[in-house]
């Protein structure tokens, strides 16, 4: 067995354990670092391994939330019922764009599509256009910020900056209950299974190397008969969806979804996780997402402002000493092991990984 | 229509901020492939420079725009020195690792000022304003428009006119070439920097006027400046000019017609429309080889 | 029986700088020619605007009968024109096979590219043994020298099976004994393909050229046998003339 499997055991042994050791409190935090990690699964594909440096997945996150929010309020307040919210702020009938929100399978498909869509657009109009690099990433950062800012300014329509909060009821699961918290816990944890598996999938298939190839020579790829516009548009939605579905079972696990969780710095920190972690392996970037956020949920209980200091100087260190992340160190000392293994004078350790013959 | 025309200085004065702003960006993103985040926190402390002068004499607001200059610049002198130089080629990095920084920044700023918003006091002669032929012209607006009016007169003559300059626009167009001729690349680097930076503390100086100074004020204006930079081209001073106009007349009128909320998204669409129309001429692509 | 590639009145204009001007060429089915000339006459660009990188300001570009210009790179590749580059540019994270296997894949329905590869087509096998590079299937592209690099990269041409193949100065940077494999190569290529090589090395060109076109300042010189064309004075002018040290033999 490699150690790739055993790990990969491991973990799903320590996720399956859970549930029975940790309280609901620290369960619920657990679930919410495995959102983040199915975002990170996302940002890794289309960053890592597509090249694409998507700065505004707090967009597709929010709108999987949202649909997901807008589904459950309107079962809560029942057939005739406004969202609490509304009420607050004197919306008086149900606007016509929430109307379809409370058919469950409405919800669910908008989960998946309002992001994948979304997505989808963006990316045909600005990859077609070979708009790339840092131009694509200052263009989904000001999409997080207008995002954010239309969240904010249509109050009666989304909650404002408040967002909207308080939910109780999960399909069936009462989330107010330990054991509904466990049922949501165990969503997300295979929620993120699958989505860790359709990656992996998709990064050994052809169009996974050709994901590599077009990160790696966009135009060299034309000349092999591709379109580069269409690999790039297919990941980005993939990892739109992903971001979309993390969002989605956020609702129901921390209770709230409001702008101030998908703005631009949101978005950002969604990164720190996949940088830390390594963003060229999926499972680094799994990894990195739920230690950074653990870590942040650590110093948030004792002192926050350090996190802000650490957040940004972790990130500047990450990037200056370890770009690859620590998947990229643990790669690079378990090389070192085997080759020190080969040949055992020890002279072959630290070279190049294979002889050049010319 | 009286409205209409009162938004034309508000307009004019949002372009000349994110003018003074997108500059140092446009520069240093079309020189070295540096996306610098953290632009947005000398913003910040060129505005922070005027709260800490203000006071000291009559005129220690004009005073603060030199000085402003001078630490934001040397600001982001340092940062080139202590970090981005080791990034260079490495621009989706840089980003990152100048958000790092940023966020860094403002939390020192939230340290040293606290997180309370500060207002600066316009100098009295900066109060009020003119009426001309029906339209309200604040003295604060047209300040602040003459201000980025006179930066972009000095960047261009300086671009043109200076031998510093001319060597700066070489190393934009051919960086190999410049170093074979005997250019000092790096210097020439730093030396943008510190000039993208200084007037980014300016804009800072010049955003006391219209609104209060806290530790996030850079993060405001960072997204829209970086737009007129996609949308004006890399490195060109005319693109620049324009983007920023096109920018803060799009923001001033279309928050008059919808609400603010929408018009952001409104400029979204429309930038990446514009993107549909002219993506070349921002891309140009060399065919002898693809590195 | 019509010629595979015609260009006529080709013009294409960087900055109000004329790069081409009026330029006629072509090249039957089943030739090998050589494009030569000093720099800046236009071979490269000839070579980007045929594959649809740079947009002509007039012209046309016909392949087989059907006009090119206009076409996205990714469509003229489709239609059977390929093309290598000066500084050869292969995938250096992928392995030498699964630089080839994309190559060769190119024709398959996008679903079936959501399918793990499995094993080596033989296409693939074929270019591996033509490229040389068997021994090196499975390292990735990166640890390659720069001569195997320019192999790799016609062996990701061939598996393409293109009708028009245009190489940029196949053997610039390579040592003596890469282009004496290289010029075989290229023999062999050129006994089942339509061929256009962009090349500097005259040495190279009076082993392996049959038919030259001299170009100059963006339009053609002179079109020969290689003797003819050393022998003419014009173009004997126009390389001793503007660039020293390369002079036509």
């Amino acid at each position: 067995m490699t150690l790739g499997r055993i790990s990969l055991v491991v973990c799903i042994v320590l996720l399956a354990l859970a549930p029975l050791t940790l309280s609901p409190f620290r369960l619920g935090l657990l679930a919410k670092y495995l959102c983040f990690a199915i975002v990170a699964v996302g940002i890794a594909l289309a960053w890592g391994q597509g090249g694409m440096l998507t700065l505004g997945q707090g967009v597709f996150f929010g709108l999987g939330g949202y649909a997901m929010a807008m589904y459950l309020k309107l079962k809560e307040a029942g057939s005739a019922g406004l969202p609490d919210f509304m009420v607050w702020s004197g919306v008086e009938q149900l606007p016509a764009l929430w109307k379809p929100f409370g058919n469950p399978v409405f919800a669910l498909a908008a989960v998946v599509l309002l992001p994948g869509l979304v997505a989808f657009l963006l990316g045909l109009l600005v990859f077609r256009q070979r708009v790339r690099g840092a131009y694509f990433a200052i263009l989904s950062q000001a999409l997080a910020a207008a995002f954010v800012i239309l969240l904010v300014g249509q109050q009666g329509l989304t909650g404002g900056t408040n967002g909207m909060t308080n939910f109780t009821q999960f399909f069936g699961l009462d989330l107010t209950d330990p054991n509904g918290q466990r049922a949501v816990y165990a969503v997300a944890a295979v929620v993120l299974g699958v989505t860790f598996l359709v990656a992996k999938l998709l990064v050994r298939s052809r169009f996974g190397r050709l994901l590599v190839a077009v990160r790696d020579g966009e135009d060299r790829v034309r000349f092999l008969g591709y379109d580069p516009a269409v690999v790039k548009t297919i990941t980005f939605t993939i990892s739109a969806v992903m971001a979309g579905l993390a969002g989605a079972l956020f609702v129901p696990i921390v209770g709230i979804i409001s702008p101030a969780l998908l703005g631009i710095v949101p978005s950002l920190e969604l990164l720190v996780g996949v940088a830390v972690g390594g963003r060229f392996v999926l499972a680094g970037a799994i990894a990195g997402a739920i230690a950074v956020n653990y870590a942040k949920t650590l110093f948030s209980e004792d002192f926050a402002e350090g996190w802000l200091y650490l957040q940004g100087g972790l990130f500047v260190l990450v990037l200056v000493f370890a770009p690859k992340g620590l998947a990229g160190v643990v790669e690079s000392v378990r090389y070192r092991l085997s080759s020190r293994k080969q040949t055992p004078t020890g002279s072959g350790s630290g070279s190049a990984p294979v002889e050049v013959t010319a | 229509m009286g409205a209409l025309a009162n938004q034309l200085p508000i307009g004019l004065s949002i372009a000349a901020v994110l003018l003074l702003i997108a500059l140092g960006l446009t520069f240093t993103f079309g020189q070295m492939g540096v996306i610098n985040m953290a632009h947005g926190e000398f913003i910040m402390a060129g505005a922070y420079t005027a709260y800490l002068l203000q006071g000291f004499t009559s005129q220690s607001f004009l005073i603060a725009l030199p000085v402003a200059f001078v630490v934001a610049g040397l600001m982001g002198l340092l940062l080139e020195w202590s970090l981005i130089r080791r990034f260079y080629g490495r621009p989706l990095d840089t980003l990152l690792l100048t958000w790092g920084v940023s966020l860094v920044l403002q939390q020192l700023a939230r340290d040293i000022f606290g997180a309370p918003n500060v207002q600066v006091t316009a100098p009295g002669w900066l109060v009020g304003g003119v009426d001309l032929l029906g339209v309200r012209l604040p003295y604060n607006r047209m300040f602040i428009i003459v201000l980025a009016v006179l930066c972009v007169v000095g960047v261009w003559v300086y671009l043109t006119k200076l031998p510093q300059g001319r060597r700066m626009r070489a190393v934009v167009q051919n960086r190999e070439l410049a170093g074979y001729s005997g250019i000092a690349t790096g210097r020439v680097d730093r030396f943008t920097f510190l000039l993208g930076s200084g007037l980014a503390g300016v804009a800072g100086v010049a955003l006391t006027l219209v609104g209060p100074v806290g530790p996030s004020l850079g993060t405001f204006y960072i997204v829209d400046a970086f737009l007129v930079v996609v949308a004006g081209g890399l490195g060109q001073l005319r693109g620049a000019v324009l983007a920023a106009l096109a920018l803060g007349f799009l923001n001033g009128y279309l928050e008059f017609w919808t609400d603010a909320s929408l018009a952001k998204v409104l400029v979204f669409v429309a930038i990446i429309a514009f993107l549909q129309v002219r993506p070349q001429g921002m891309f140009v692509l060399k065919g002898r080889t693809l590195v | 029986m019509s010629a595979l590639l015609e260009v006529r009145g080709l013009r294409v204009v960087f900055d109000g700088f004329a790069a081409i001007d009026g330029l006629d060429f072509t090249v039957e089915e089943g030739e090998l020619r050589f494009l030569i000339g000093p720099n800046g006459a236009g071979k490269t660009t000839l070579i980007d605007v045929v594959t649809g990188l740079t947009k002509p300001a007039s012209g046309s570009v016909r392949f087989g009968g059907e006009e090119l210009v206009g076409k996205r790179e990714h469509h003229i590749v489709r239609m059977g024109v390929g093309r290598t580059f000066q500084t050869a540019t292969v995938f250096e994270d992928l392995t030498v096979v699964e630089n080839l296997d994309l190559a060769d894949s190119f024709r398959l329905p996008l679903r079936s590219l959501f399918r793990r590869r499995r094993g080596v087509s033989d296409a693939v096998a074929s270019a591996l043994e033509v490229a040389d590079l068997t021994a090196l299937a499975d390292k990735p592209a990166g640890v390659l020298s720069h001569g195997q690099r320019q192999w790799l990269e016609i062996g990701m041409l061939l598996v393409q099976k293109p009708k028009l193949l245009l190489l940029d100065e196949p053997v610039a940077g390579m040592s003596r004994s890469e282009r004496e494999r290289t010029g075989e190569l290229l023999h062999e290529i050129a006994s089942t393909h339509t061929v256009v090589v962009v090349e500097h090395d005259m040495e190279f060109l009076r082993k392996y050229a049959r038919k030259v076109t001299v170009l100059h300042q963006g339009h053609v010189l002179r079109e020969g046998s290689v003797a003819e064309v050393q022998e003419d004075p014009e173009v004997r002018e126009v390389y001793l003339g503007r660039a020293k040290g390369k002079a036509v033999g």
